[in-house]
């Protein structure tokens, strides 16, 4: 089937680009990196079809070996790739989404130098979130995982002359490697426990082997695993780093921090479900983990006032959800919402960049308002998506949302109660994003925007007038991802995925579905009133719970919890007592000991050196008597 | 003769030859010699690339010194034949980065790089314990001298405690083979290792830890394993680009290639005896040597303190007595010599242009040069084993290792992968990005043609042997197990005769 290609096209990409790139001119720029993921994105298409994938085929895992890649005694790790149904929906949406928002960026990128950099990036970006899904075990997996985070570095800090853009670069980094620490150590158990990593052989292993009650081997794996998924996929308490990430150009937020690399984490469990599945502790350490996300995450974007940030936040929260999902045991249901999340995060994502676009580089919504008038395609597929994920009855974020709370009804109630809670507060921060931009009255400079707040700065500068619709090139692809958030949710992912994901058994009750329902619409019509209606009314809430606020609108103070916690002890730490004292004082200091001390057993030997040969005639004598001695000795104890 | 013979003794003659040679050609001729010595070196692989054979290929056993007997006995394996090639590959770009740096005493400075490729040469290929203290010795005294006369400001100071700190070592190495000598009565490393093996040559525990500590001081001081690694620091910082690259990529290799050539296999009990202990101050210098990079100021010193992390996972991987440890620990041995050589000779390149080392002379690097960033950054990736990138194999299989001897270890070893990621991007960031001072932009001109023929080879081997390991890998992997082979033997035989003791005795008594 040449499952190779599939990646190997958005490689070739990547490399043309980035080694010829700055010679070539745009269309063609364009071409290699669009024509790619198009041509990649396709050869998907077929292969799925040439393997029954979209006739009720593919019940069994499909797979090619390519070479060996390390090979050490027992361990044999290969580069292989399998598909199944899991790696058939995640390739799809990769490549189906990656293409769009490729087309996207065409436009959006148009004015923007380094325009070759951030193809070529955005294409080595997609052939390493290939790689992951396609691994057939957990070290190509992992080639993947770690390489979408070097791209994500990349892209984060694209605008690489602005100090915050490269931070948040780095802190995206390294608070995924301590993710990363958790999922290799998870790899060193399986490799030691199981002697391979391939998936297959080790899920039929686990198989059979007995479920364990808390503490043992299935367990540690599992944690482990979580704390890599907590990183990739910004869980608490690593989720730090995404709404951070934000400083990158808006369709890598849309394409990595929305849409699929952020989502790994979630199909690296769902992958290895079976594992799970044997330590039913850590499934709940799961659900809690992504119920608490979810909640927190949503209240922190109550708060927001740049509109990247609220949909980072929306992302993080809606991660929680799928977390739920799989914690709950609903694997289905959590790649299900990871599908149809895809469609509705991208298209916010990129409308969002059609508004920031219209408002020349603008990100904070309080300089907003009344784009309707100018904007008005945007407008309408922003409706599509926001509707979507406010979990508005019959659209695709409502169909996956609804499996997720009622598995978690069936797990545990209170979960339920949280996560419709969650729900309505998502309803609500998505619409009052959507109020303050497109209603009202336009608040921002109609004159060429040059100032550059480092919380929202965007490097799109070429100035415009008044606000703007975006070009076909860019509100094209919107269009269809509203589509797909409209109608995704009847593609019935949970039944497609039965085979891997067994379905519960009977209906759950209507009344659970009715609520969350009516938590969605309760949220929409609360930011209505707040946003549309009476507009004062915020402030004034706000002002009567001013501690609450500070605390939302400052995120919790976690970033500033870690910095003292973490980053200064150990920085600081480093610098005074490991180099200072233990380094140059301690160590160096004694070896300088041993050197002052020689010197001066040096000089009290020089006198040995006196110059008369009966001195030496002496010594010789006393050394020879010395060594006889010794040897005699030596001797005898022999 | 063989083939070995030649890609040895060629760098000397070349060293001999750049003496009479006239100055002006001293620079070419380096050149010329040590691509010659490469190219023939490359012959080397012939009996590698269909099969791996276990034993010794290229073997030359003839009397050098009739008494005491020492014999000048060379020979080939799995694990030095990669070493050997990497120095061979190193030298010639080594002069290939000193061409222009160098500009005062050409003539010695060239002849001594070539007098340090023969004795690094000579110390991986030595069968005789004689000869290899001499080699051992040997490439010593030219780094001394290109520390010491082409270095920085404190060249002296810093030479003085390279010399010292080394020789410290070394002299107890000595004492330990004259004391093998005197109780075996020969050097060869394969006849003391047979009556090992066969049990004619038995020490008692305290003599035998005795002598493995000898010898793991010398090699530990030169890997460095903490706390015995602040002469490196040092070191680097004061000796020229060519100097760190040899010190750092090939000369800490002799330390790390000591400890599983002779004091695993010659020792392997009390080798398995301190092997806590040794792992230990290896995870130590993993996560120190990482923490004090963070916080240093200059670029060398922080490179030269991520040896110190590097090599903590060599050493780690060597005493877990796995095959995945000995494999990763001999892979991340070339690995560290790949990408950390590239990383010094990048910052040799940064300093050229600006002549500072310290970090906060940069800023922005990347707008005026934005081939020799993307270079840096590949380099810096491989550098925290990002996978597809070399180092990742090395670590990879040293911590699989690690796990399966003892998980409590790969935990906090793998803490340095965390770390190396904060310390290196850290500096990236503070030397590439942002924006350019208007002096930086002046006087950063992007990659020469010179310059990238000195890094590409680098750059394509970090890619090769990270995405293509088995190229490399097999012949190292037979070796290794012929080592662990060698090591468990004894290890049976001498759980085996107490016991037999203990019969023998009850039955005496009864």
């Amino acid at each position: 089937m040449q499952l190779w290609l599939i990646p190997i096209l958005p490689l070739l990409g990547f490399l043309l680009n980035g080694i010829f790139g700055k010679r070539l001119s745009k269309p063609v720029i364009n071409a290699i990196a669009v024509g790619s993921v198009v041509l990649s994105f396709l050869w998907v298409v077929k292969t799925l079809n040439a393997l029954g994938a979209f006739s009720g085929g593919l019940e069994q895992t499909y797979k090619e070996h390519y070479y060996t890649w390390i090979q050490s005694g027992a361990l044999n790790i290969s580069v292989d790739f399998a598909i199944d149904r899991l790696t058939a929906v995640m390739l799809m949406v990769v490549t189906g989404v990656g293409a769009l928002i490729h087309i996207y960026s065409a436009g959006y990128m148009a004015h923007e130098g380094g325009y070759y950099r951030f193809f070529a990036y955005l294409n080595l970006f997609m052939f390493f979130m290939l790689i992951l899904v396609l691994g057939a075990n957990f070290l190509i997996l992992f080639v993947g995982w770690e390489g979408v985070g070097l791209c994500s570095y990349l892209l984060i800090g694209f605008y690489f002359l602005e100090k915050f853009a490269t931070d948040a670069g780095n802190k995206a980094f390294i608070v995924n490697r301590i993710g990363d620490f958790g999922f290799v150590l998870a790899i060193f158990l399986i490799g030691f426990h199981f002697n391979t990593l391939d998936f297959t052989t080790v899920m039929t292993q686990v198989k059979s082997m007995p479920v364990e009650a808390t503490a043992g081997i299935f367990t540690a794996i599992s944690l482990l695993l979580l704390v890599g998924a907590t990183g990739k996929s910004a869980q608490i308490p690593l989720y730090v780093w995404l709404p951070d990430a934000m400083a990158g150009p808006t369709p890598v937020s849309a394409l990595i921090h929305a849409a699929t690399m952020v989502t790994a984490g979630v199909y690296m469990i769902a992958r290895t479900s079976q594992i799970y599945l044997h330590s039913p502790w850590a499934l709940d350490i799961v659900a809690i983990v992504g119920l608490t996300t979810a909640f927190v995450a949503a209240t922190i974007g109550l708060a927001q006032n740049d509109i990247k940030k609220v949909f980072a936040y929306s992302t993080v929260s809606q991660l929680g959800y799928m977390f739920v999902g799989l914690g709950v045991g609903a694997f289905s249901a959590g790649i299900f919402h990871l599908m149809t999340h895809a469609f509705f995060k991208a298209l916010l994502f990129l409308g969002a960049g059609s508004v920031i676009h219209a408002c020349s580089g603008e990100q904070d919504m309080r300089h907003m308002g009344g784009l309707r008038k100018y904007t008005p395609i945007t407008m309408v597929t922003l409706l599509c998506g926001s509707l979507a994920i406010a979990g508005f009855p019959y659209l695709s974020g409502a169909a996956s949302k609804d499996l997720i709370l009622e598995a978690a009804y069936e797990h545990a109630p209170w979960m339920y109660w949280v996560g419709v809670f969650t729900a309505g507060m998502t309803a609500f921060y998505v619409f009052r994003a959507f109020f303050l931009t497109f209603f009202g009255e336009y608040k921002g400079k109609h004159a060429q925007p040059t100032h550059h707040d480092p919380d929202t700065a965007h490097q799109d500068t070429h100035g415009h007038g008044e606000p703007h619709e975006s070009p076909a090139v860019m509100w094209i692809p919107l269009a269809i991802l509203a589509v797909f958030s409209l109608g995704g949710g009847f593609i019935n992912i949970p039944h497609f995925l039965e085979p891997l994901f067994p379905l519960q058994e009977g209906e759950p009750a209507r009344w659970l579905e009715y609520v969350a329902m009516a938590a969605g619409l309760g949220g929409i019509a609360l930011a209505y009133l707040f946003y549309v209606v009476s507009p004062a009314l915020p402030e004034s809430i706000a002002n009567t719970f001013k501690g609450v606020h500070t605390l939302i609108y400052n995120k919790y103070f976690v970033d500033e919890f870690y910095d003292s916690t973490v980053v200064e002890p150990i920085v600081g730490g480093s610098r005074q007592l490991l180099w200072r004292v233990g380094d140059v004082r301690l160590i160096d200091g004694i070896a300088n000991g041993i050197g002052s001390t020689a010197r001066g057993l040096g000089s009290i030997l020089r006198r040995a050196q006196s110059g008369y040969i009966r001195g030496y005639a002496a010594w010789v004598i006393a050394g020879t008597v010395l060594a006889i001695a010794y040897i005699g000795f030596m001797g005898a104890s022999r | 003769m063989t083939l070995l013979d030649v890609v040895l003794f060629l760098p000397l003659v070349g060293f001999l030859l750049l003496l009479i040679l006239p100055k002006e050609s001293s620079r070419m001729a380096a050149m010329v010699i040590s691509s010659a010595v490469f190219i023939v070196s490359l012959g080397l692989l012939i009996p590698y690339w269909f099969q791996y054979p276990s034993g010794h290929t290229f073997s030359t056993d003839i009397q050098w010194i009739s008494y005491p007997p020492i014999r000048y006995h060379v020979a080939l394996d799995g694990l030095s034949l990669w070493l050997v090639l990497l120095s061979t590959l190193l030298t010639p770009i080594a002069a290939l980065v000193s061409w222009n740096y160098i500009d005062k005493r050409v003539k010695e400075y060239y002849a001594f790089l070539l007098l340090l490729e023969f004795g690094v040469i000579g110390v991986f290929v030595s069968m005789d314990l004689f000869l290899f203290y001499v080699f051992w010795e040997v490439s010593l005294v030219p780094m001394y001298f290109l520390i010491g006369i082409w270095g920085h400001e404190r060249r002296i100071y810093a030479a003085v405690k390279f010399f010292l700190f080394t020789m410290a070592g070394s002299v107890l190495m000595l004492g330990a083979i004259i004391f093998l000598y005197n109780r075996t009565g020969t050097f060869d490393y394969g006849q003391i290792q047979g009556m090992i093996q066969t049990g004619s040559l038995v020490f008692d525990p305290r003599t035998e830890l005795i002598l493995f500590l000898a010898f793991f001081l010398a090699f530990a001081i030169k890997v460095p394993i903490f706390p015995l690694h602040t002469w490196l620091p040092d070191a680097h910082v004061e000796a020229p680009t060519a100097g760190s690259l040899m010190l750092a990529s090939v000369m800490l290799k002799m330390g790390t290639y000591g400890l599983l050539r002779f004091c695993v296999t010659l020792f392997p009990d009390a080798a398995h005896r301190c092997a806590p202990w040794i792992a230990g101050l290896a995870i130590i210098g993993i996560i120190y040597g990482a923490l004090v990079a963070l916080v240093q100021p200059n670029m060398k010193k922080l490179v030269a303190y991520s040896s110190v992390s590097h090599l903590g996972f060599v050493v780690l991987g060597i005493f877990t007595f796995t095959q995945q440890g000995l494999d990763g620990a001999v892979y991340q041995m070339l690995n560290h010599g790949i990408s950390t050589g590239a990383l010094f000779i990048l910052v040799g390149y940064l300093y050229e242009r600006r002549h500072s080392l310290e970090i906060s002379a940069y800023g922005g690097v990347a707008t005026p040069a934005p081939n020799l960033s993307i270079i840096f950054l590949i380099t810096t990736l491989a550098s925290v084993g990002l996978p597809t990138l070399n180092n990742f194999v090395g670590e990879y299989l040293v911590l699989q290792g690690t796990a399966s001897a003892n998980f409590g270890w790969a935990v906090f070893a793998a803490l340095g992968v965390i770390l190396s990621a904060c310390y290196m991007l850290w500096l990236y960031q503070r030397t590439f990005f942002g924006k350019a001072s208007e002096s930086l932009s002046h006087h950063m001109p992007d990659l020469s043609t010179r310059e990238w023929a000195a890094i590409l080879p680098l750059v394509i081997l970090m890619v090769w042997m990270g995405s293509f390991a088995q190229s490399f890998l097999p012949s190292i992997s037979v070796q290794n197990t012929a080592i662990l082979e060698q090591t468990k033997k004894l290890r049976v035989e001498r759980v085996a005769i107490p016991d037999r003791q203990t019969a023998e005795v009850s039955r005496a008594n009864r």
